[in-house]
C-alpha cells in the first residue's frame, strides 16, 4: 500500500526499476524467441504472424517500456541527490508519470491474451498499420498503450526540467552540475519537444483506425509518408533521449573510478547540448529511400554526419579522463569501459548509414539491425548496467556482489558482440530485416546460428545479474555513505539509502565535484547552508494510481466499442466503459484540486536522531 | 523579492511567485506550453500536408464563411484582454474584480465555443464530415483540438473562480490564476494561427 501511494522520488525510482526490469525480461524473452526462430533456415518454431508480433512487441517494449523507465529509475534515484535538493518539483506528478507509464505498458501487453499483439513493426508504418492490413486490435493496443505511457514520460520530463532549474542547492551553478544531471536535463528537454509529436501521430492513427479518419489512408486522400515524418521527428530525438543519460552515467563512473576530474567538463556540456539540438535536424535519415529527392537526402545526410563531431568530443574526453588515472575495474567501471569501443562501432556504422547513396544498399537489411543494436544495447544497456551497479548501494544500502557483477559483464559483453557483430555481414550479404525465415544455401546459416548462441549468452548474463540482485537482497543493509570511497558528487555525502528528506541540511556547493572538493580540502562532509529545522514533505496519494487505472479502462473501452454489444438501446458497452474510465481520471483530478493538502513536517528531533543513528 | 514587495493586505507583490511551489508551477507551465507548441505545430503540419485532398467533399473555399469566423476571433481576442485585466486585478490584490474579470473571460470563451459548434454543425450539413476526406479529418482534428482546449480552459477557470470565492487570494490560489491566464493566452495565440493558416489561406489559395 505504501508503494501505491508514495510520492518519494527515491521510491518512485525503485518502482520504475522494478517495472522497467520486468519489461526488460519480457522484451528479452521475445528476443530469444526471435533468435530461436532464425537459428536455422526454413525453421517453423513460430508462425509468420507470431513472428511479426514478437518483433513488433520486442522493439516497442524495449524502447518504451524497458530502456526509458530504467533511465527514469536512475534519474529519479539520483538527480535530486546530485543537485542537493530535498525533493523533486512535482512529487504528485512524478508518481502520476510512473503509474501512467505502467498502465500503458500493461495495456500494450494485454494484447497477447486477447487475440493478437501489434504486428506492424515498432515504427507502425502506414498503411501497414491501417485497418486494411491490420484488421484485428493489435495496432489499437499499440496506439492507446503508447499514448497512455507517453503521457507519463512527458510529465516526468517536465518534472525533471523544473527540478533541475529551480531546486539546485546554493552554489550549484549550471556549470557545476554533475554530468549525469546535465544529460538528464537535455534528455528531458528532448522529451518535451519530441513526445507531443508522437502524441499527435498516435492520435491521428487512432482516429484513422477507430473513427475512419483519412490521415494516412491513400484511398481517402491521406498520405502514408506523413506518418513517417511524424514518427521520425519524434523517433530520432528518441534515440538521443535514450543515449544521453547513458553518456551521463559513463561520465560519472569513469571519473569516479579513475579518481580524476572529468576531462573537458565544459566541452562535455556543450557537446551534450549540441547533440540534443542536432537530434531534431536529422529525422529524414530514416527516410532516404522513400523518395524525398536528392537535395533533401543530401541535407539530412550532412546534418546526420555532423552529430559525429560532438559525439567524438565525448569519446575523447572519456579516454583522456582515464589517461593517467588510477583506474579501478569494478563491475560498474567494466560496463563503462566496455561501453566506449562498443558505442564507437555503433557510431561508425551510423555515419556509414548516413551516406544516403550507401544507405540505399544497407536500408532494411541486417546492417541496420546491427547498427542500432550497437548503439542501443552496446551503448544504452551497458550504460544502464553500469549505472545500476554504481548506484545500487545508494538506492538500497547494499553493495552488489563484485564477482557476480563481473561475470554478468563478461557474459553479456561477449554475448552481445557475438549476436550483433556478425549481423553487419549478414546485412552486407543481403539478408533483409523483419523477415521470419530464410532459404537454405544463401550463406546465412552459420552466421545466424552464431548470432542465436550469442543471444543466449546475453540471456545468461541477465540471469547472473538477477541472481546477484537476489543474493544481495539477503545481505545486511550496511553500505557506507561513500561505498566506492572515491565518490565525487553530492549523493555520496549522505547516508545509503538516504533518509526520506535526502539532506538534513541543504549543502553549500563550493565547486564542481562538490563532495570531492570538500574531501580534498580536508573536510569530512559538506558545509551546510542552513540550520537544522523541521522539513516540509508532501503527503502520499492514491490518486495517481487511480488516474493511471482510469486511463487503462478508458483505453480498453474505446478500443472495443465497435465489437461489444449495446448497453441501453443503441449505446455501446465499450463507450460506456470508456466514459467510466475517463470519469475516474477527471474525478481524481477534481479531488486533487478541491482537497487541501498541506503535507506534513518532519520534526527537528527526529532528524537529529537519524543523524546520530547513521554517524 | 521581499525588498520591493509593497504590501497590500498581506499578500506579497507577485503572489504567484512568492513560494517555491508557485515558481515551480509557473516554470513548469511555461515548459508545458512549449510541448503544446510542438503538439499544435504537428497538427498544423498535418493539416497543411492534407488540405488539398478533398476527394468528393467541399473545398476550403466553398466551405469557410469569414464573417462568422471573424466574429469568433473577435470574441476570443477580447477574452484574452479580459484575462489580462484579471491578472492585473491579481497583482493589485482586488479579489472581487479578479473574479468578475474571470467570469467575463469564461463567458466570452463559451460564446466562442458556441459559435464553433454552430460552425461545425453547418459544415456537417454541407457534406463535410470527419470521414469525408483527408482534408476534413485534418481540419476537424486541428480545429477540434483547439476547441477542446477552450472547453478545458472554461472548466478549469470555472473551478478556479469557485476556489477564489471560497478561499480568497492566497499564495496558493494566485499561481493557479496566473497559470490559467498563461494557458488562455496560449489558446488565443494558437487561434490566431488557425485563423490565418486555415481560414484566410483557405479563402485565398
Ligand atoms: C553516431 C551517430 C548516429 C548516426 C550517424 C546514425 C545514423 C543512422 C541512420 C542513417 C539510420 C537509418 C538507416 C536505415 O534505415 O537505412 C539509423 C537507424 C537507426 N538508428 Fe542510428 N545513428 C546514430 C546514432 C544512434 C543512436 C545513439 C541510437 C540510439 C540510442 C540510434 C538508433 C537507431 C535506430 C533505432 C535505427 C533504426 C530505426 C529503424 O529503422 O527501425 N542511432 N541510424
Ligand atoms: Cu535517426
Amino acid at each position: 500500500m505504501d508503494w501505491l501511494t508514495t510520492v518519494d522520488h527515491k521510491k518512485i525510482g525503485i518502482l520504475y526499476m522494478i517495472a522497467g526490469g520486468f519489461f526488460f525480461l519480457v522484451g528479452g524473452l521475445e528476443a530469444i524467441l526471435i533468435r530461436i526462430q532464425l537459428w536455422k533456415p526454413l525453421n517453423n518454431f513460430v508462425s509468420a504472424d507470431t513472428y511479426n508480433e514478437l518483433l513488433t512487441m520486442h522493439g516497442t517494449t524495449m524502447i518504451f517500456l524497458a530502456a526509458m523507465p530504467l533511465l527514469f529509475a536512475l534519474m529519479n534515484a539520483v538527480i535530486p541527490l546530485q543537485i542537493g535538493a530535498r525533493d523533486v518539483a512535482f512529487p504528485f506528478v512524478n508518481s502520476l508519470g510512473f503509474w501512467t507509464f505502467l498502465f500503458g505498458g500493461i495495456l500494450l501487453n494485454v494484447s497477447w491474451f486477447t487475440g493478437g499483439a501489434p504486428d506492424a513493426g515498432w515504427t507502425s508504418y502506414a498503411p501497414l498499420a491501417g485497418t486494411t492490413y491490420s484488421g484485428d486490435h493489435g495496432v489499437d493496443y499499440y496506439v492507446l498503450g503508447l499514448q497512455i505511457a507517453g503521457i507519463g514520460t512527458l510529465i516526468g520530463g517536465i518534472n525533471f526540467l523544473v527540478t533541475i532549474i529551480n531546486m539546485r542547492a546554493p552554489g550549484m551553478t549550471f556549470m557545476r552540475m554533475p554530468m549525469f544531471t546535465w544529460a538528464a536535463f537535455i534528455t528531458s528537454a528532448l522529451i518535451l519537444f519530441a513526445f507531443p509529436a508522437l502524441a499527435v501521430g498516435l492520435a491521428a492513427l487512432m482516429f484513422d483506425r477507430l473513427f475512419d479518419a483519412n490521415f494516412f489512408d491513400p484511398s481517402g486522400g491521406g498520405n502514408a509518408v506523413l506518418w513517417e515524418h511524424i514518427f521520425w521527428i519524434f523517433g530520432h530525438p528518441e534515440v538521443y533521449i535514450l543515449i544521453l543519460p547513458a553518456f551521463g552515467v559513463i561520465s560519472e563512473v569513469i571519473s569516479t573510478f579513475s579518481r580524476k576530474r572529468l576531462f573537458g567538463y565544459s566541452s562535455m556540456v556543450f557537446a551534450t547540448i549540441l547533440i540534443g539540438f542536432l537530434g531534431f535536424m536529422v529525422w529524414a535519415h530514416h527516410m532516404f529511400t522513400v523518395g524525398l529527392g536528392p537535395v533533401a537526402n543530401a541535407l539530412f545526410s550532412i546534418a546526420t554526419m555532423l552529430i559525429a563531431i560532438p559525439t567524438g568530443i565525448k569519446i575523447f574526453n572519456w579516454l583522456f579522463t582515464m589517461w593517467g588515472g588510477s583506474i579501478k575495474f569494478t563491475a560498474a567501471n567494466l560496463f563503462a569501459v566496455g561501453f566506449i569501443p562498443t558505442f564507437v562501432m555503433g557510431g561508425v556504422t551510423g555515419v556509414m548509414l548516413a551516406a544516403a547513396p550507401a544507405d540505399f544498399q544497407y536500408h532494411d537489411s541486417y546492417f541496420v539491425v546491427a547498427h542500432f543494436h550497437y548503439v542501443i544495447v552496446g551503448g544504452l544497456v551497458l550504460g544502464i548496467f553500469s549505472g545500476l551497479h554504481y548506484w545500487w548501494p545508494k538506492m538500497f544500502g547494499r553493495i552488489l556482489n563484485e564477482t557476480l557483477g563481473k561475470l554478468t559483464f563478461w557474459t553479456f559483453f561477449i554475448g552481445f558482440h557475438m549476436t550483433f557483430f556478425i549481423q553487419h555481414f549478414l546485412g552486407l550479404l543481403g539478408m533483409p530485416r523483419r523477415i521470419w525465415t530464410y532459404l537454405d544455401g544463401l550463406g546465412f546459416n552459420e552466421m545466424n546460428m552464431i548470432s542465436t548462441v550469442g543471444a543466449f549468452l546475453m540471456g545468461f548474463g541477465t540471469i547472473f545479474f538477477l541472481l546477484n540482485v537476489v543474493i544481495t537482497a539477503f545481505k545486511p543493509q550496511n553500505a557506507p555513505a561513500d561505498p566506492w570511497e572515491d565518490g565525487r558528487t553530492l549523493e555520496w555525502s549522505i547516508p545509503s539509502p538516504p533518509p526520506e528528506y535526502n539532506f538534513a541540511q541543504t549543502p553549500l556547493v563550493r565547486g564542481y565535484d562538490a563532495y570531492w572538493k570538500e574531501k580534498m580540502d580536508g573536510h569530512t562532509g559538506m558545509t551546510p547552508a542552513e540550520p537544522i529545522g523541521p522539513i516540509h514533505m508532501p503527503s502520499p496519494s492514491i490518486l495517481p494510481f487511480f488516474m493511471g487505472a482510469g486511463l487503462f479502462v478508458a483505453g480498453l473501452g474505446f478500443m472495443y466499442a465497435k465489437d461489444w454489444g449495446n448497453l441501453f438501446g443503441s449505446f455501446k458497452t465499450g463507450y460506456a466503459l470508456g466514459i467510466v474510465g475517463l470519469l475516474i481520471v477527471f474525478g481524481s483530478m477534481f479531488l486533487r484540486s478541491v482537497i487541501d493538502d498541506h503535507g506534513f513536517h518532519i520534526e527537528e528531533d527526529e532528524i537529529l536522531k537519524d543523524m546520530e543513528g547513521k554517524a | 523579492m521581499s525588498a520591493n514587495s509593497h504590501v497590500e493586505g498581506q499578500l506579497p507583490h507577485e503572489p504567484e511567485k512568492a513560494t517555491l511551489e508557485g515558481r515551480n508551477k509557473v516554470l513548469g507551465f511555461w515548459l508545458f506550453l512549449g510541448g503544446e507548441t510542438v503538439l499544435f505545430g504537428t497538427l498544423f503540419s498535418a493539416f497543411l500536408a492534407l488540405r488539398h485532398q478533398v476527394l468528393d467533399g467541399p473545398t476550403e473555399n466553398e466551405l469557410f464563411q469569414l464573417p462568422l469566423v471573424a466574429l469568433a476571433t473577435a470574441l476570443l481576442l477580447t477574452s484574452s484582454l479580459t484575462s489580462v485585466f484579471a491578472v492585473h486585478a491579481l497583482h493589485t490584490n482586488r479579489v472581487k474584480a479578479l473574479i468578475n474579470w474571470l467570469i467575463v473571460t469564461v463567458i466570452l470563451g463559451a460564446a466562442f465555443l458556441g459559435l464553433e459548434i454552430y460552425e461545425f454543425a453547418h459544415y456537417l450539413h454541407e457534406g463535410h464530415g470527419f470521414t469525408t476526406s483527408a482534408f476534413s479529418s485534418s481540419f476537424y482534428t486541428l480545429v477540434g483540438f483547439h476547441g477542446a482546449h477552450v472547453a478545458f480552459g472554461i472548466a478549469w477557470i470555472t473551478l478556479i473562480i469557485i476556489q477564489l470565492s471560497r478561499k480568497g487570494l492566497t499564495v496558493v490560489t494566485a499561481p493557479k490564476v496566473y497559470v490559467a491566464g498563461m494557458y488562455w493566452h496560449f489558446i488565443d495565440v494558437v487561434w490566431v494561427f488557425i485563423f490565418t493558416v486555415v481560414y484566410l489561406m483557405g479563402k485565398v489559395v
